[in-house]
């Protein structure tokens, strides 16, 4: 036990002596003017233009730009000139490519899981619906639909967004956009075998491992190649600064690879320690992969059609550098109470809390910069779907830092509390994140626009409605499921039957966002096909036919 | 200029491959190292041909989606009131590849089935219907791991029987080798070997 104190007190001092270094080089401005930095995303004189390809018409952007203009006028200029916009244009077409198959694949794979999801929740209160059949029992299509939704949908969407991103970013067009497009095609091999292998009884087993290995090969390979992809542009980019989303998405490429090849060393972990490697990597892929994506998109999206740079820029820095060093380690917590080392689960906690200091700095930098101009939501779908998912990534973190506390942790460890929050965070958050950053960066990839606004309203109100009918319903019968099976003298059946109308309630919720996933799916293949007529002086960049000084500065130059 | 930039991605690089070997060291290396050596139980028999077999079918099925392999200490949760078994150890599992401790408790924790319930043809019963012994359950049933049979028992054949209720006239339900060998591992999940406190704490 001594040792154990020793190596907790180590880990500690090590984590403070690293924050107060940080804090001290940054002092020292060794990660150059922040202001810069922040500005990277705008033109020299862009700031104040708002931006959204989503918004349904030129009225429409001229009202969210009036919105801007009355709550964050920063009297600068708010134009772009027809070269800039010409640029940007190029950019945006460098990552065309992959960006399109990343994005098809991500809407794809979110129907399919969501079909799963919904299958499992309703036999969850049906236990005899659909037995027949060996690849439908609960213990696959449950597997299933995490790993779809993870894989397929979360990492597409997330690996779209940023390829995307990146040449913005950089102000570089994308290098080797082919080998990322390879790159996407074994990601979505990997994916079909994975589930193809737990639906036929092949899985390995593992939760969040479920793949065979076989299957995580193309994975890594996968993600290698799209990595590959990012190194080259950045070796080439053209900006002095990187943006904070940058960091976030290479961390995010270096990182996964590795955690996959740990992951998947054959005939090494064992028992009790495999179970600590287990959750090293599941919340590693949640903390190192799926956060650090969706917030990389966030830091752009925000600052972006707002126009306006965000908050502090140094807050990011320290955002970054604190998740990473403490969300790497918290993986004990899936283990509270477990046969595990004591160290192990103590180690976790502290870190689990200590997330505190990153997620109040990402906290702090969305809502400010977001805060005073929440009238636009109105007029901008990207924005409301992105804000909305910065404020759950505050509430998913804030409930897992008490969630992983032993007193809270005793209740909800095995109930389906935890499931509500395992959605909060990867829906809630990362989910709307991606839908948001899905309305943006289409219209530029396709150069067309989203032919019918009202399918946006309605996925938006569906999963909104739905999932907080999802959220609220499970919270409450996963904590009383909870109490009921602490409670030495109540019978196990106690927790089972409590928690039926809360699983009944769940499939409600459910299939409004199942429905919501067919609206946003549906809309997205019209996309891709060009649907819906062209419209006249839309919202896009460029169009076929230039009006004078150029579309762009169209908003900025009404307002 | 492109000083001040090579140290950015420097810095990114670097930082972002120490502080994952940190965590890799902490959370793999170290209960590597720790828990290596831990012997078996003297109590502890190995898993035969057909028991191991009976684990994969119980992994293909997802039981671990429901049930939990972890009882838990008393003074945490009253595992062992309920009949689970004692708190369990590392050295339980050291011959369990992959580990199956789970994670939710929509049923209850089988780690001490066999303890609580012995009988061979009780299990094989509750996997055809749960609902069959207990109203209201929400465990799935596994009709696909039993066949029905109409005409003359076969030699050797085993058949389920229900409760008369659930019983079909005329139809025989008898398991298929999967379902044998799935009990015969849910048979084998008994940790009521005492263990050294010592053990415990590790
Ligand atoms: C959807 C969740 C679910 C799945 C999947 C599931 N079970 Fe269950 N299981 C339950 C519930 C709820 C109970 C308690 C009610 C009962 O006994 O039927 C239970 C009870 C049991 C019991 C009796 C436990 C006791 O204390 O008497 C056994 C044995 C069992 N399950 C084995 C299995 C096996 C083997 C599988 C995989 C083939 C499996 N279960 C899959 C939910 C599930
Ligand atoms: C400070 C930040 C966070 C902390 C401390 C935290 C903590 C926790 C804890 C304690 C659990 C429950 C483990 C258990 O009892 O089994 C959990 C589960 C989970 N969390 Fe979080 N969480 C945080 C943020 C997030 C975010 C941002 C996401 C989404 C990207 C997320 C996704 C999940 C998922 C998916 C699970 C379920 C894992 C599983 O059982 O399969 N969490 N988290
Ligand atoms: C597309 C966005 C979605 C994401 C990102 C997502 C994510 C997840 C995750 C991470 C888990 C694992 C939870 C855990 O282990 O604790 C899970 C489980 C589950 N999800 Fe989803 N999900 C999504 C949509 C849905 C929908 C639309 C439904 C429909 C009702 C649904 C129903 C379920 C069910 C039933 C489970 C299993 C819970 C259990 O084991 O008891 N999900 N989901």
């Amino acid at each position: 036990m001594s040792y154990a104190a020793g190596l907790l007190l180590a880990t500690f001092l090590l984590s403070f002596a690293g924050l107060l270094l940080f804090l001290w080089s940054m002092s020292r401005g060794f990660f150059g003017s922040s202001e810069a930095a922040g500005r990277v995303i705008f033109e020299a004189k862009e700031i104040g233009l708002v931006e959204d390809p989503a918004a349904p018409d030129v009225r429409n952007t001229g009202e969210f730009q009036a919105v801007m203009n009355r709550t964050g006028s920063t009297g600068e200029f708010s134009l772009l000139s027809p070269e800039e916009a010409e640029r940007r244009l190029e950019l945006d077409e460098s990552s065309r490519l992959p960006v399109l198959l990343c994005i098809a694949s991500a809407a794809i794979w979110l129907v399919i899981a969501s079909v799963f999801g919904l299958v499992a929740s309703i036999k969850l209160h049906v236990p005899d619906w659909l037995v027949s059949e060996a690849w439908l029992t609960f213990g696959r299509i449950r597997p299933a639909h995490l790993n779809a939704v993870g894989y397929g949908w979360c990492s597409f969407a997330g690996l779209g967004v940023c390829l995307w991103l990146l040449p913005r970013l950089l102000r570089t067009p994308l290098e080797g956009a082919r080998t990322a497009a390879v790159g996407a095609v074994l990601w979505f091999v990997g994916v079909t075998g994975g589930v193809g292998a737990i639906l036929t009884g092949h899985s390995a087993g593992l939760e969040w491992l479920e793949f065979p290995w076989q299957f995580d090969v193309p994975l890594f390979l996968g993600g290698t190649l799209m990595g590959v992809s990012l190194l080259r542009t950045l070796a080439k980019r053209q900006v002095d600064h990187l943006y904070v989303s940058v960091w976030y998405i290479a961390a995010g490429l270096v990182w996964l690879p590795i955690l996959l090849v740990v992951a998947n060393i054959p005939g090494l972990h064992f028992g009790v320690q495999q179970a600590a490697m287990n959750w090293w990597y599941g919340h590693n892929v949640l903390g190192l992969w799926f956060t650090p994506l969706g917030l990389a998109a966030i830091y752009y999206f925000i600052p972006k059609t707002l126009g306006k740079p965000i908050h502090s820029y140094n807050l990011s820095l320290i955002g970054f550098w604190t998740l990473a060093f403490f969300y790497s380690q918290v993986g004990g917590h899936h283990l509270i109470g477990g046969p595990v080392p004591g160290w192990l689960i103590t180690l976790s906690i502290v870190q689990s809390v200590m997330m505190i200091i990153p997620v109040v700095a990402v906290g702090i930098n969305q809502h400010r910069t977001a805060w005073g101009h929440l009238g636009a939501l109105r007029y901008s779908p990207t924005l409301r779907f992105v804000v909305l998912g910065g404020m759950m990534y505050t509430l998913a973190s804030v409930q897992g830092s008490l969630e992983s506390l032993r007193s809270v942790n005793t209740v909800t460890h095995f109930t389906h509390f935890t499931v509500a929050h395992a959605h909060l965070g990867l829906y809630g958050f990362f989910s709307m994140v991606m839908f948001g950053a899905i309305y943006f960066v289409l219209p530029r990839v396709l150069n067309w626009e989203w032919p019918y606004a009202r399918l946006i309203r309605w996925h938006f109100w569906l999963v909104i409605g739905g999932f907080t009918v999802y959220f609220i319903g499970l919270s409450i019968g996963g904590w009383l499921q909870g109490l009921a099976m602490l409670d030495a003298n109540r019978p196990f059946m106690d927790s089972v039957n409590i928690t039926k109308p809360y699983l009944l309630v769940r499939s409600f919720g459910g299939a409004a966002m199942t429905l919501g996933h067919l609206v946003f799916a549906v809309h997205v293949a019209m996309m891709l096909l060009r649907r819906g007529r062209e419209r006249e002086g839309a919202a896009l960049l460029r169009r076929p036919t230039p009006t004078p000084r150029g579309a762009t500065a169209v908003a900025g130059a009404r307002a | 200029m492109s000083g001040a930039r090579q140290v950015d991605v420097l810095r990114l690089g670097l930082g972002a491959l120490f502080i994952i070997a940190f965590a890799i060291t902490a959370l793999v290396v170290m209960p590597y190292a720790t828990l290596k050596d831990v012997p078996p139980p003297s109590g502890l028999k190995a898993y035969t041909e057909q028991q191991l077999r009976g684990r994969q079918i119980y992994i293909a099925n997802g039981c671990i989606y429901c049930h939990s392999q972890q009882p838990r200490d008393p003074s945490i949760a009253p595992d062992q009131a309920r009949g689970w078994g004692r708190p369990s150890v590392p050295a339980d599992y050291v011959i369990d590849k992959p580990h199956l401790l789970g994670t939710m408790r929509t049923g209850p924790d089988l780690f001490n089935i066999a303890v609580r319930q012995p009988s061979e043809a009780w299990h094989l019963g509750h996997l055809y219907q749960p609902r069959a012994y207990l109203e209201g359950s929400i465990m799935p049933a596994y009709p696909f791991l039993f066949e029905e049979r109409t005409g003359p028992a076969q030699p050797g054949e085993t058949v389920v029987s229900l409760p008369p209720a659930y019983a079909k006239p005329g139809v025989r339900i008898v398991p298929t080798p999967e379902a044998i060998d799935l009990v015969a591992y849910l048979l084998a999940l008994d940790r009521s070997y005492p263990v050294l406190p010592a053990e415990a704490r590790r």
